[in-house]
């Protein structure tokens, strides 16, 4: 090859140092350690640079640094590599900044800024509210205006195709819950109360929050990715131009698909559960499958079926509402897509079990046998 | 003549059952600052993405160096690859980086330099592109358009590439900022010795800047000269695309120049 490398060396003979063959960022790479060391060593009286064959600024830089940052007197300098000196005479005399050190302060500043943050997400998360009640109203002598495809698209995407996942993840959960609980209750020959376990814990309870998680990890990390791009590449301010409410058009179907899906998701999963529970029952005590179908509604009220049905809805409209708030949000750069993502399935799991808590509370008197 | 610094041999690209390329020849010999011109969906920019090794040609061969793009070990790629660089159409700089950082990042990759060192090259690189070191600490997202380019042109230079490939340089400049980004490509090409490639529509870029004018049309480069010699040939597209009255205004001012 006609443009091989040529090893970088540093001659000394009689006090004159000349640096020879290719003093380039790729030449030098296996030979910077030791020429910086030679370079350092060195004591010349003269430099003679004629030997050289290239140079670019990353060798220029090292021969500049060991001048101390000037051109030594009696440098014999080709025309050529002059230009590579001259760029650091000509260089800005201000340094470029160092980042400032992290001190004491900066952890205060650092949870002030966290409350304030929160009071921020807080006021945000109001205004997306009032923003979406007041636009739905303004929607309402409008059926026109109504965002029905939205609507159905993303039915499908967050309902239907969820479906799948959330059967599989049901199923052997439903299993795994019946078989640990049939080996206590055969202990103690309580066989068919594994019915009344399975259908107040999976229908009341472990149905609407198990959906909940699935769905605010595949729909709402979509959601809030989405958004986040659509304001990255400005989408979101295109819709904003043409006078047509991100609300309406973004969020609301959004707001509105998971309001529906999540309530038909956990009748789904809670079925799929209670069929896996009851799989197991037979195979691990010998319930019969008619027994347990006859059994279930005469122990879980049908109340039950309402508050799991009711708390699906609420949590809906939770992670639609989460994953917008984080979306809109997000900055134009990658660190802000990731964390607003992050934020979101955090911040809308911690809510779902929080209202779950609440929910439990509330409804404490209703729809439990006792 | 001296070896190319990038051939490509018998490039053909297919998208589907639509021939983009078929059969496209081009040697671009070091210290030439050629333009690639076409229409648009004439894949332009398919052809430079080929030649950075982003897209693999369905057909043919491209060598930089003297050298198949692809040959050799991952440390033999990796060595040819720091040999060229890329100026991306929107900057494509690192947006979670600050500019510091982002001219940097290549730097310490290579894992030559010491962070000092660094610090004095990228100043320098800083000065190059005619930014201040105050810009240090921006993030990308705080930049003007002028000032991605500038900065995406340092991130480029920091390796101290000996061909440089430019998507669109000028786009989404105005006229007084695309011209003075123009002239800083043209001092550094003359200074540092680049061999530079660039994808360009705009006239006044295409006449300041290149050497040598590829056009590409019917699937192959139809001309490969320099800009007089390109406008005397009798083709459609390339009397269309110089010769118009708003070309020709164009061309006229650049010569003026």
């Amino acid at each position: 090859m006609a443009d091989a490398l040529r090893t970088p060396e540093l001659h000394l003979s009689e006090g004159c140092l000349s640096p020879a063959g290719d003093w380039t960022l790729l030449a030098l790479g296996p030979h910077a350690n030791r020429l910086r060391k030679e370079l350092a060593a060195a004591k010349a009286i003269r430099w003679d640079l004629s030997a050289l064959t290239r140079l670019d600024s990353f060798g220029a830089l090292l021969l500049w640094r060991a001048w101390g940052g000037r051109l030594p007197a009696g440098t014999v300098l080709p025309d050529g590599f002059a230009t590579q000196f001259e760029r650091f005479v000509a260089m800005d005399e201000a340094p470029v900044p160092h980042p400032p050190r992290f001190v004491f302060t900066d952890l205060l500043a650092g949870l002030g800024a966290a409350v304030l943050g929160l009071f921020a997400h807080l006021g945000d998360f109001l205004a997306l509210i009032g923003r979406l009640a007041l636009d739905s109203l303004h929607l309402l002598g409008r059926p026109r205006n109504w965002p029905l495809k939205e609507f159905s698209a993303n039915l499908y995407k967050v309902g239907v195709k969820a479906m799948p996942v959330s059967a599989l993840v049901g199923f052997l959960i439903g299993v795994v819950l019946s078989y640990l609980s049939a080996l206590q209750l055969k202990a103690f020959g309580a066989d068919i109360f594994i019915v009344n376990i399975l259908g107040l814990g999976i229908i009341r309870e472990l149905g609407p929050v198990l959906v909940s998680v699935l769905v605010a990890g595949r729909s709402g990390s979509a959601m809030t990715a989405q958004l986040g791009v659509m304001r990255v590449t400005e989408e979101v301010d295109a819709l904003t131009v043409m006078g047509i409410s991100n609300y309406i058009r973004l969020v609301l179907p959004k707001v509105m698909a998971l309001s529906v899906a999540m309530p038909l998701l956990v009748l789904w999963t809670s079925t799929v559960a209670l069929v896996g529970g009851m799989v197991s029952a037979e195979l691990q005590l010998g319930l019969s499958y008619g027994f347990f179908l006859e059994t279930l509604p005469k122990v879980v009220p049908v109340a039950n079926l309402f508050i799991a049905l009711g708390k699906g809805a609420v949590f809906g409209v939770l992670i639609a509402l989460v994953a917008c708030h984080f979306g809109l949000r997000v900055k134009p750069n990658t660190e802000s897509l990731s964390a607003n993502t992050t934020a979101s399935v955090v911040t809308s799991i911690t809510l779902v079990i929080l209202v779950d808590a609440v929910f439990a509370i509330a409804t404490r008197s209703i729809g439990v046998p006792l | 003549m001296s070896t190319p610094v990038l051939s490509l041999r018998g490039v053909s690209t297919r998208f589907g059952s639509n021939w983009v390329h078929k059969g496209v020849d081009l040697d671009i010999p070091p210290g030439e600052v050629v333009s690639l011109v076409g229409g648009s969906g004439s894949g332009k920019t398919t052809l430079l993405r080929q030649m950075v090794g982003l897209l693999t040609p369905t057909e043919g061969e491209v060598r930089v160096f003297d050298e198949p793009l692809f040959a050799g070990t991952r440390e033999d790629q990796r060595r040819r690859r720091r040999r060229f660089a890329m100026c991306f159409q929107g900057g494509a700089l690192f947006s979670a980086f600050t500019v510091y950082e982002n001219i940097a990042f290549p730097l310490r990759e290579a894992g030559i330099a010491t962070e000092e060192e660094i610090r004095e090259l990228v100043a320098l690189k800083l000065t190059m592109v005619e930014l201040m070191p105050s810009h240090a600490a921006l993030m990308p997202a705080e930049l003007s358009g002028g000032m991605i380019k500038r900065v995406a042109l340092a991130r480029a230079l920091a390796l101290e590439p000996e061909l440089l490939l430019l998507d669109e340089p000028t786009a989404g400049l105005d006229p007084t900022r695309s011209a003075s980004f123009v002239a800083l490509i043209r001092d550094l090409q003359q200074q540092l010795g680049l061999t530079v490639v660039l994808v360009t529509h705009d006239l006044d870029t295409l006449a300041a800047l290149s050497s040598k004018v590829a056009v590409l049309a019917e699937r192959r480069i139809l001309a490969f000269d320099t800009l007089e010699a390109v406008m005397q040939i009798d083709h459609p597209f390339i009397q269309e695309f110089f010769l118009s009255e708003r070309s020709s205004r164009a061309l006229a001012r650049a010569q003026g120049a």
